[in-house]
């Protein structure tokens, strides 16, 4: 599998970024970690606008900086995107122009059609307006476009829904996924909140002053006790699903997946379609006996992988699934009941899962 | 009301204000994005330094000029050696008497500018393809127009304004350094208040329609 290689050192002042980084070279990558923690400027190294002491940076086959053998292109001759925080679009030059601004520079011939970017991102109607006359959802939509017109083989995104409002960020959300569907383009994308990471998320960096602190899938990463993602009130894991049937009375959705089947209430779906199920840890009791018969609904076997308590009463317990990962967090207590261990099986009652996409 | 010969110094003003704009213009902008963006030492001193015009008096400048471009000086004598004319007393001394002298008021008004432009839109044009050049003509300079304009009517204004410098340096040569502010000079020295009036009240009427038309551009932005 092609991947992406970033490995950079890079002293600023008093801060250090310092790492090692191997990423798939298709889906989203996720970069998470508190502010402060060098999230942007690894991705500005990616993308050419650091000049690191150290660098090596290599999309799929080719190298775009290698600092030992003084191998550098500059920002401008690497087919990249970038999706700024603020949406950065030239004010003095309309939508289109904006649009046609990159579009006019790349040096390969155009292969696709802007108009299918333009469709994706509905912003069709936005053409001839100047960004000042833009909602903030309209105008990083504009910014996606312009970034994507270029047709680049990496798209960074640096936070693009940090400076909108709830109801603007609900807008750009869809459209984000639609990018994963539709376009073979790996995608970096920036953010410290968990409900983007999991709704977008192939694979998670968690960065912490500077250093990579996990890499990894996204379920892997969310259920790895040792991160604070796990040990949050809202740890969750996350993994796909498949729709089987729908029950038109009661409105709810079967889902199946390998370790069994889910029911969730929910519009209809069409049967075989895959989607993204987050379930927190909290909604998920553990239970010594299987549950009787009439009430045996989202109540799966499991395998205890391993156990950590948690501040005032919790336990965190990863569970294996079939071959997926699910978090339950339940009180002391209820693990000494259990007289849980590691390896034991028992079963997991789902009380409530979210459908994501 | 207006003779021949104040004619040919309102033209030659005209010329040499022109003159000095443009060439400042294009000094201006190389040396106006520097000092926007540098960190070095040197950055305050250079400030400084293209700051000076503003407080020196133009007959301190015209005099340091006069020793350093005249026959004697090292630029003067450098000049003669590659077979060049001396430059006092003549239009292309005066050109550059006048730059030297307009000089802030065309750097300071596109440094500003220049200052507050926000960085990360050039970084987006390079990662839009654009060569740090192609960036700074495309997107940069057209964000800037307000402080091209300042900066356009400030230093044309100003260099119609000079008379210390020109006395100084370019002398009473009609048609070659005789600009309308010695003109009036010389008209004021013959008691020909008439021809005076004349010319001042062009001036007058002349700055105040550029001010008034500054204070709108600046205001309609």
């Amino acid at each position: 599998m092609s991947t992406i290689e970033a490995h950079f050192h890079l002293s600023l002042g008093s801060f250090e970024l310092k790492l090692e980084l191997q990423l798939p070279a298709s889906g989203f990558s996720v970069i998470a970690g508190s502010s402060g923690s060098g999230k942007t400027l690894l991705m500005r190294c990616i993308a050419g606008l650091e000049r690191p002491q150290f660098a090596y940076c290599k999309v799929k086959d080719t190298v775009w900086e290698d600092s030992l053998r003084g191998d550098y292109l500059a920002t401008y001759q690497r087919p990249l995107g970038y999706v700024f925080q603020e949406s950065c679009l030239f004010p003095h030059l309309t939508v289109q122009q904006n649009i046609d601004y990159g579009r006019q520079r790349i040096r390969l011939k155009a292969v696709r059609e802007i108009e299918a970017v333009i469709e994706l991102l509905n912003i069709g109607q936005l053409l001839k307006r100047y960004p000042a006359k833009l909602s903030g959802g309209e105008k990083q939509r504009v910014a996606i476009a312009r970034a994507l017109a270029v047709e680049p083989q990496l798209l960074l995104m640096d936070e693009p829904l940090a400076a909108l409002d709830q109801a603007h960020k609900y807008e750009i959300l869809p459209y984000l996924r639609r990018l994963q569907t539709e376009l073979q383009l790996p995608v970096i994308y920036i953010t410290h909140s968990p409900q983007e990471m999991t709704q977008l998320a192939d694979h998670v960096v968690l960065m912490e002053q500077g250093k990579v602190r996990a890499s990894g899938e996204l379920q892997a990463v969310l259920t790895r006790l040792d991160l604070p993602l796990a040990q949050s009130q809202r740890a969750s894991s996350v993994f796909t699903v498949e729709v089987s049937a729908y029950d038109a009375e009661f409105q709810l959705l079967y889902l199946q997946f390998s370790g069994g089947v889910l029911t969730v209430p929910h519009m209809s779906l069409p049967k075989g379609s895959q989607v993204r199920l987050q379930i927190y840890a909290r909604d998920v009791s553990l239970h010594s006996q299987p549950p009787m018969a009439l009430e045996a609904f989202n109540s799966l076997p499991a395998q205890v992988l391993a156990m950590l308590d948690q501040a005032v009463g919790y336990t965190t317990v990863s569970l294996q699934v079939g071959r997926e990962l699910l978090l339950a967090q339940i009180t002391r207590k209820t693990a000494s009941l259990l007289q849980l261990a590691v390896g034991q099986y028992i079963y997991a009652e789902i009380k409530t899962a979210a459908i994501l996409s | 009301m207006l003779g021949a010969e104040d004619w040919t110094a309102i033209f030659l003003s005209l010329k040499l204000a022109g003159l000095t704009t443009v060439l400042l213009l294009l000094i201006a902008i190389p040396l106006a994005w520097h000092l926007a963006q540098t960190q070095g030492w040197w950055k305050t001193p250079l400030n400084a330094l293209v700051a000076l015009p503003l407080v020196l008096p133009p007959t301190v400048l015209g005099f340091y000029l006069l020793i350093l471009l005249g026959p004697k000086g090292w630029i003067g004598q450098m000049m003669q050696a590659v077979g060049l004319e001396t430059l006092p007393f003549s239009f292309n001394g005066l050109l550059l008497a006048s730059m030297l002298y307009s000089l802030p008021f065309v750097v300071q008004p596109i440094q500003a500018v220049f200052s507050s432009f926000d960085k990360r839109l050039l970084e987006a044009a390079m990662t839009l393809g654009a060569h740090p050049l192609d960036a700074f003509l495309t997107v940069v300079l057209p964000l800037s127009k307000q402080g091209f304009l300042t900066a356009t009517v400030l230093g044309f204004a100003h260099t119609i304004g000079e008379f210390g410098v020109v006395l100084m340096i370019g002398g009473n040569i009609s048609g070659e350094t005789r600009v309308v502010s010695v003109q009036l000079y010389n008209h004021v020295e013959a008691m020909n208040y008439q021809a005076a009036h004349g010319l001042a009240a062009l001036l007058v009427l002349f700055s105040f329609a550029v001010l008034l038309s500054l204070y709108y551009l600046n205001r309609g932005k």
